[in-house]
């Protein structure tokens, strides 16, 4: 557990770990009669074949993943997918040209870690921002301290870190502390993710977003992920996940990830209603 | 000569019932039935039926065998040339095909092959009839991406001929098309599909499931670090077409392959599974084809109102006769010669409605059916919650972006010789909707046999027999 409702675990699973890179997915089920879930890669091992996921649980079938115990498998663990980060593909010149921010937001905190990672191991540190409403749900704080050159953490109630969003803390770095940079990612929620692109739009600053839209195979078969994108309709699963910000049209992308919002309301509340016979049962 | 007895009838779910579960909805022949439709053949010299089956069965030695009551020679008969004699006998387009060729049909009704078909497999099957083959490995092996039709055809062959074959499935069941696009009551999952691709596996057939070529390997680490003699794309249809008209990212708008993959393979109409679907009251599906039928008919199923929208007449829609039969008598809304325009939104940007212009024919276009033309002012509006996009598929770019080499055509699909299957690199061959864009079940295994044929010769040739 990283924090109250936040979770990570190891899986085995040698095949994707071998060819996992820096801002690709997986998707998962927990059950026969569970969803596939698409789910970012917090880490990987290739020695050891194991990838590190990180869920939250927010809906019906992430409590059922937290709820694993250690040991426990999960009935399908596919992947990796979607393109991996435009980073992998450039050479240390380019990096070393390049001043880099991310931008991290909640459980998104956790697929910016490998691309951190991935450009330490590079030699190349990037900074970061790292928001989360409070101090108790902040994670991975120590891990990306090791790999980062700047660390800021913002919290909503400012009980740890700067108080305030991400996008005041961009604003700080940027504008009130001079700070330049020449290419930021953000990965958090849409909501998010749509004031930081506004913001460096404002700010002239190229920015990559990393989006987690509604998926059902991930593999480039439903639709069910698309997005517009500079006007035109894009495949999260394969065009995706990272799009260029400032051509996501994210009022579209927080509208459709919304569209079983009611139906997934209706599983939770059967689920607590499980739970609920669970206890008694263990009460007698 | 007499005439001929008519078409012994075949029992099916009625519609008023249907339309309220997934049950299958035809019920087939039994033995006596079968008996008696078999009579119906008079055994043509030159069959015409054998050479309009893409996989060649030899139809009336099968019929033959059925009429003398011997239903296990009629399975073996059917075994030689096809894998998936169930999943064939339900799906394929037997108008065009063996029955469109049947001398009988030019006077009067062609034999029922089709049904004589699924007739002998569910015998087989219910029997639990199989027949051990003896096969001495040949040391060779081949990978196989997709364990749709194409690749369980492709496998099959091989695997007789002493191939050991790994199928690599990217999602979590096997079956491809017949797993998560054709529906529960056209193509029993359980019953049907599970059954023949474990009669595909008792050959040695492996599958690996979740594995995707392209992502989690490579074609070029099969060949090199996995040991494979060659490869075998059969990775089926990829990503839905749209129609780029205004609103088709509203909430509401889905594709057919994201409905019925929510359906078929996440069975999110049994409330015991967790995959939410949105039905809505109305829903409007926008296409003509078997896909489009499915997910109006799976639609139907699921309590709404469903109008099916096509821009050409009733003779041009491209889905099985027996497939608009059954959705008219289930009461799908056959609005035809209309074309949308733009989907409508509510203020919270959710479908309400769907915007059509009525059209006519008027020449024949290079496809040789006549062009739809819009009737200038004829817009009009069809009130509906869902819309279902289903106008076909484009390749799924993952294995040709990422094997160097292998060409494909600009829209995508695989270029691949269609008598051989052999594709731009070598040891590398495809086959089924990969190399043609969307088709049938029946097609693409005839390119999956096709391609085994060829890979046997190939790796043979270069590594020696």
């Amino acid at each position: 557990m990283l924090a109250p409702s936040i979770y990570s675990m190891d899986i085995q699973a040698p095949r994707v770990a071998k060819s996992a890179q820096p801002g690709q997915f997986v998707i998962v089920r927990v059950r026969e009669k569970g969803e596939r879930i698409p789910l970012t890669i917090a880490d990987y091992n290739r020695q050891e074949g194991t990838v590190a996921i990180v869920t939250q649980t927010i809906g019906a079938s992430t409590r059922l993943i937290c709820a694993l115990e250690e040991g426990e498998a999960l009935l399908d663990f596919a992947g990796p997918l979607g393109r991996p980060s435009d980073l992998i593909h450039k050479s240390d010149e380019e990096l070393a040209s390049k001043r880099i921010l991310f931008v991290g937001g909640g459980v998104g905190t956790a697929p910016v870690y490998p691309q951190v990672k991935y450009l330490s191991q590079r030699g190349f540190k990037p900074d970061v921002i790292i928001g989360a409403k409070n101090r108790n749900l902040v994670i991975l704080e120590e891990e990306m301290r090791a790999v980062v050159n700047e660390y800021h953490l913002t919290t909503d109630d400012g009980s740890a870190g700067f108080k305030g969003m991400v996008t005041d803390k961009l604003k700080d770095l940027v504008v009130n502390q001079g700070k330049q940079y020449d290419l930021i990612i953000t990965i958090g929620p849409m909501i998010m993710m749509k004031f930081v692109a506004k913001l460096t739009k404002e700010l002239g600053i190229p920015t990559i977003a990393s989006l987690n839209t509604l998926m059902v195979d991930g593999t480039g078969m439903c639709g069910a992920c698309r997005v517009t994108v500079g006007g035109q309709t894009r495949f999260t699963c394969v065009d995706g996940p990272e799009f260029d910000a400032h051509l996501v049209d994210f009022d579209e992308a927080m509208r459709r990830q919304n569209m079983y919002r009611s139906i997934e309301g209706q599983k939770l509340a059967e689920l607590e209603r499980e739970d609920q016979h669970c206890k008694i049962g263990r009460d007698k | 000569m007499a005439k001929k007895a008519p078409r012994v009838p075949v029992r099916e779910q009625l519609p008023e019932e249907r339309i309220k579960n997934f049950d299958e909805v035809c019920y087939g022949y039994n033995a006596s039935e079968a008996m008696q439709e078999a009579e119906r053949c008079i055994h043509c010299k030159n069959p015409r039926c054998v050479q309009a089956c893409p996989v060649y069965i030899q139809i009336p030695q099968f019929i033959k065998a059925v009429r003398e009551n011997q239903f296990g020679e009629a399975f073996d008969i059917i075994a030689e040339d096809s894998s998936l004699p169930a999943v064939c006998g339900r799906v394929c387009p037997q108008e065009i095909q063996c029955e469109g060729a049947c001398i009988l049909g030019i006077k009067g009704e062609p034999v029922n092959i089709g049904k004589l078909e699924r007739f002998v497999a569910d015998w087989g099957r219910e029997e639990n009839y199989f027949k051990p083959i003896n096969v001495k490995p040949n040391g060779y092996k081949v990978a196989i991406v997709g364990s749709g039709p194409a690749g369980l055809a492709c496998a099959t062959d091989l695997a007789k001929k002493g191939y050991r074959i790994k199928i690599f499935e990217a999602l979590h069941r096997p079956g491809g098309v017949l797993e998560y696009g054709i529906p529960e009551f056209r193509l029993p999952k359980d019953e049907v599909v599970r059954y023949e691709v474990n009669n595909v596996m008792k050959l040695g057939v492996e599958i690996e499931t979740d594995v995707i070529v392209g992502r989690t390997i490579t074609i070029d680490e099969l060949l090199n670090t996995e040991g494979y003699h060659a490869v075998f794309i059969g990775s089926g249809a990829g990503l839905p077409k749209f129609m780029n008209i205004p609103g088709e990212n509203l909430n509401g708008v889905v594709s057919a392959n994201e409905f019925l993959t929510r359906t078929n393979l996440m069975k999110a109409y049994d409330p015991r599974y967790d995959t939410p679907i949105y039905v809505g009251k109305r829903v409007a599906v926008v296409g003509g084809g078997n896909v489009a039928m499915d997910a109006a008919r799976s639609a139907r199923r699921l309590g709404a109102e469903v109008h099916l929208v096509y821009r050409r007449s009733e003779k041009e829609l491209p889905a099985r006769v027996e497939e608009v039969h059954h959705a008219k008598e289930e009461g799908i809304v056959f609005k035809l010669l209309n074309n949308p325009t733009e989907v409508l939104a509510d203020q919270k940007g959710w479908v309400r409605g769907l915007r059509c212009i009525k059209m006519e024919l008027g020449e024949p276009d290079e496809s040789g059916r006549r062009r739809p033309i819009e009737v200038p002012g004829s817009e009009f509006e069809i009130e509906c919650d869902v819309v279902i996009m289903s106008l076909g598929t484009s390749p799924n770019p993952l294995i040709a972006g990422t094997t160097p080499g292998l060409q494909t055509e600009r829209w995508g699909g695989i270029i691949a010789n269609e008598e051989t299957g052999e594709t731009s690199r070598e040891g590398i061959f495809a086959g089924g909707d990969a190399v043609t864009g969307a088709a049938t079940v029946i097609l693409a295994m005839g390119a999956g046999r096709n391609a085994a044929k060829h890979i046997d010769e190939y790796v043979r040739g270069k590594y020696g027999s």
